[in-house]
């Protein structure tokens, strides 16, 4: 059933993002100002939106830890925290390249970079820590603690762009009150979020899998020793 | 009242000990000299150039040298088990993770006060007429880095690499309190608009506020389970 769940995700997800490829590259015109590097914007924007996301939801299955001592919500948190991780890198990438074509330097030390950058460290350490733990009730325990606190610190990266005066541009989708993109060139966008969502949502479900499996190895193991 | 007086009474013991051993404040202070020591070597400024960063400079020292106490914090307790018995006794989590803040943060502000003057005279940086706002941007940057660094001095406790662990995880955890506090530390010193810096104000006391009710509300589960 899982295996089908995965397989189907990723078909939907593989088919939305070829059709957004040739959208992307062979429909939608090159922006006035930015040329071509503007089409950054559709994964860097997307990665973004799915690693925050992942993040909060990881923090929810970490709060549902803590309530039920259910170690597969402590194996789904880390999954999600892994998986956001990697979008989270994604988006620090694909922000560099666009920043070294535009303004003409890989990294800036803005107020929103930084705390993006930030936010990735925290997690990265959160994964130094569950390294460091190896009974795995307290590894579970201590990284919910962390998860909590560390999207508490999100917070104040969603609120930075409000907060300082930034150098990076302002927001640009409809929702947030920006200019807007024109209506054929923002639709890409939220089709790519899509997909991106549904890849991340496979790769969490493999990931899960791995870890419940790890926990289970684990526990076998110090049965085995007990002997 | 019965909260306060055994959360005073684990905030006393820690005192105690310290003024006893002297062992935290000791090192802390004299890590913060070498600091001072290692920038001078880092960058030969003019006197405007030094003011403009003396706050960058002054919070990453109070930043590493309370780093040196904070591990000590929890660490000082697994000699003989005293951690198992402070858990075992009547006092509560939130009233041994308070007591401890309260001791970290009079001596983070002791090693604080004997840095700044130094800091002062070694780098030619006038103090700013307003000491006494100075003085409070101390106290709110210093109890944001004692409610994380303590708060994760308890996580780390038992780790192998605990002294690596806690300003690995501490340190961005601590930006937004340690942004303010430099951005408001530089407006002193360089007597810029203090109301064109009110927003890092802000910034500091919801940051000493949220995780400060955050930590007490977690820290049963961090040290008990």
């Amino acid at each position: 059933m899982r295996l089908k769940i995965i397989l189907t995700l990723t078909a939907i997800a593989g088919v939305i993002l070829a059709w957004d490829l040739y959208r992307i590259f062979l429909v939608v015109p090159d922006e006035a100002n930015q040329g071509a590097i503007f089409r950054i914007i559709y994964f860097h924007v997307p990665a973004a939106i799915t690693s925050f996301t992942g993040f909060y939801l990881a923090m929810f299955s970490s709060i549902g830890y803590l309530m039920t001592k259910n170690l597969r919500l402590d194996s789904i948190a880390a999954s999600i925290n892994e998986v956001s991780l990697a979008f989270a890198s994604i988006t620090l990438v694909t922000g560099s390249i666009w920043g070294r074509v535009i303004w003409g330097i890989w990294w800036t030390w803005d107020p929103r970079l930084t705390s993006f950058f930030v936010c990735w460290l925290i997690y990265a350490g959160y994964f130094m820590l569950r390294r460091a733990i190896d009974d795995p009730t307290a590894r579970a325990r201590l990284s919910a603690v962390l998860s909590i606190f560390a999207c508490v610190d999100i917070v104040l990266v969603w609120k930075s762009i409000e907060w300082f005066r930034t150098q990076h541009p302002g927001p640009v989708l409809e929702i947030r009150g920006g200019g807007g993109m024109a209506p054929g060139m923002e639709a890409p966008l939220w089709w790519n979020f899509l997909a991106l969502l549904m890849l991340a949502a496979a790769l969490i479900l493999i990931r899960t899998r791995q870890e419940t499996m790890q926990l289970e190895i684990d526990a076998l193991r110090r049965h085995a020793h007990a002997f | 009242m019965k909260f306060l007086r055994q959360t005073l009474a684990v905030a006393a013991k820690d005192l105690r000990s310290e003024i006893r051993g002297k062992e935290a404040v000791n090192a802390s202070v004299s890590f913060a000299l070498v600091i001072l020591l290692l920038f001078s070597f880092a960058f030969d400024l003019e006197p405007e150039q030094i003011r403009d960063i003396a706050g960058g400079l002054l919070w990453l020292i109070f930043a590493f040298a309370g780093t040196l106490i904070l591990n000590r914090s929890f660490a000082r307790e697994l000699v003989n088990d005293c951690l198992d018995a402070l858990l075992a006794s009547p006092v509560s989590g939130a009233q041994l993770f308070f007591g401890k803040c309260l001791a970290n943060y009079v001596l983070i502000l002791i090693v604080e006060c004997i840095s700044l003057p130094v800091f002062a005279i070694f780098y030619n940086v006038r103090l700013p007429q307003r000491l006494a706002l100075l003085f409070l941007v101390m106290l709110l940057g210093t109890w944001g880095i004692t409610v994380i660094g303590t708060l994760f001095s308890a996580m780390t406790v038992n780790l192998r690499l605990r002294e690596l662990m806690l300003p690995t995880l501490v340190y961005p955890m601590l930006i937004p309190a340690l942004v303010g506090a430099i951005e408001l530390s530089r407006a002193l010193i360089t007597g810029a608009s203090l109301a064109e810096n009110f927003i890092w104000f802000r910034i500091l006391v919801a940051f000493n506020v949220i995780f400060t009710i955050l930590s007490l509300a977690l820290v049963e589960i961090v040290l008990v389970g």
